[in-house]
């Protein structure tokens, strides 16, 4: 008796981590276009123009940000030069991840917040902080009009000495941590940071540490693509850096031959 | 034509557990710092505690944007409140209030999962617990969130309480020390962390009373 009703238990609990299970990978994009009714049809239903992981890490002078520069159609990857990390005011970086278009949306908000900010000309400026909480509010706001900005947003920066890493969902799930990653990040890249990040690594060590979680992104992230950029903030300023791109290695064995040994390979 | 369904919720399950116990002239008020989504942790040092009044604490684990939400909007009519009143919120008050801001969202709830712990006017200690949608009861103890299945039964049998359908009612408030209680908690998140997976890393623990206010922090299991 005990054990059906385990059972009726964990099938309840499966039925309702599955109705909040994350949307599905893109089917075929032209079907939609096809298939919106008039009263849905200015909703976010799907993401079609999508960056992947973005990786955020305080480190000794401040924060350091990477991403790839790709921007895939569903299972193309259509742009190679998309710049998904930004800088906002003085103070602060954003990268995202999710919808493009969406991303470029958020970049006219903070253009407009930031401007505004600015007109005051008392002296002050919006840290990063508070553009986190600004843009917690439009994502939640967004979501509670069923119409998401389909993205995954990195804000990081320094202010007056304090550095500052956060993160926002589409959702508006939001939280500010040493580490951040988004997307297949949070699989693949938060491990190796919850292993090797500490509070006084230097530029070059904070760098390695982000090359190793994106090379690790690329061998394993389809949409990942070989062109990176990393961008530095810290009191002084802000760099970003040149694309560059990653040495991989695939000499092993098992990529060499990859069917040996496969059930029914020859 | 068929209606299109949307293929992502508006809603997501960032895990955790909250409890708060009464006691005869404090309150403990307890919650772990583990936010998850899924199968995967997205911190391990969040905070799901919110001062509300001087004498009012909520514990909330479930939706985090909508419990944070839901924090601002109280805190929010806690400073009119006071504004308009030149006084601080009573607990019974803030409960009300809780109940009420739920309520409104009754037909696209918050999905927070609610411990209101505090003092009374008279200083006794006093904890009610809500469901998402705000129905609401004082008691003597309370679990909420993806542990609570695990703790209830658990404080059910340490704290002994007196059946509800007594009449006279007896009261629920538990004659445990203060310090006794603050143990029975941390056994509670131990325990709760072995076996809930959404439960664990360290657990956030408040204890008011006629001194003020105190904050514990115990380690849990990370895994």
């Amino acid at each position: 008796m005990m054990r059906t009703s385990f059972a009726a238990l964990i099938i309840a609990s499966c039925i309702l981590m599955r109705a909040f299970v994350k949307p599905s990978p893109l089917h075929t994009l032209e079907m939609d276009t096809l298939l919106t009714s008039e009263g849905d049809s200015q909703r976010t239903q799907y993401p079609y123009v999508t960056g992947t992981s973005v990786i955020g890490i305080k480190y000794k002078d401040g924060i350091l940000m990477a991403a790839d520069m790709g921007g895939s159609y569903g299972s193309t990857i259509r742009y190679k030069s998309v710049e998904r990390i930004k800088q906002v005011g003085k103070h602060s970086l954003i990268g995202a991840s999710g919808e493009i278009s969406d991303f470029q949306e958020i970049l006219k908000y903070l253009d407009e917040l930031i401007l505004h900010d600015n007109m005051w000309d008392d002296g002050n400026s919006l840290g990063p902080k508070e553009v986190h909480s600004y843009l917690t509010r439009v994502m939640y706001n967004r979501r509670n009009k069923f119409d998401p900005l389909w993205n995954s947003l990195v804000i990081g920066g320094v202010k007056n000495g304090h550095k500052y890493l956060g993160s926002v969902s589409m959702i508006g799930v939001n939280f500010e941590d040493d580490h951040i990653a988004t997307g297949f990040g949070n699989h693949l890249a938060r491990p190796l940071l919850r292993e090797e990040w500490r509070e006084d690594l230097s530029f070059e060590e904070g760098v390695k540490l982000l090359e190793k979680c994106m090379r690790n992104l690329l061998y394993r992230d389809r949409s990942a693509v070989n062109k990176i950029q990393i961008a530095k903030i810290t009191e002084e300023g802000l760099t970003v850096s040149q694309p560059y791109s990653l040495k991989t290695f695939w000499i092993f064995s098992a990529f060499q031959n990859p069917t040996v040994g496969a059930e029914g390979s020859w | 034509m068929p209606k299109e369904h949307a293929n992502w919720s508006p809603y997501d399950n960032n895990g955790g557990t909250c409890v708060a116990i009464a006691g005869a002239d404090y309150c403990v008020i307890a919650a772990d710092t583990r936010m998850s989504t899924g199968y995967s942790i997205l911190t391990r040092d969040y905070s799901k505690i919110c001062k509300l009044a001087d004498k009012s604490y909520m514990a909330s684990s479930g939706f985090q944007a909508d419990v944070k939400a839901l924090q601002k909007v109280l805190s929010s009519r806690h400073l009119i409140y006071q504004h308009q009143h030149n006084k601080q919120m009573s607990c019974p008050a803030m409960a009300q209030l809780l109940s009420n801001t739920l309520y409104y969202k009754r037909f696209f709830p918050y999905y927070a999962f609610n411990v209101l712990g505090g003092l009374d006017s008279e200083g006794k200690g006093c904890v009610f617990t809500y469901d998402a949608v705000g129905s609401y009861e004082r008691v003597g103890y309370s679990a909420q969130g993806s542990g609570a299945t695990l703790i209830t039964p658990f404080l059910d049998n340490q704290l002994k309480s007196p059946s509800p359908l007594l009449l006279p009612a007896k009261d629920a408030v538990t004659p445990l020390s203060e310090a006794e209680a603050v143990d029975l908690v941390k056994t509670c998140f131990s325990s709760a962390t072995e076996r809930d997976i959404y439960t664990g890393d360290s657990v956030e623990i408040i204890i008011l009373n006629a001194n003020g206010v105190r904050r514990e922090t115990e380690q849990l299991r990370k895994d």
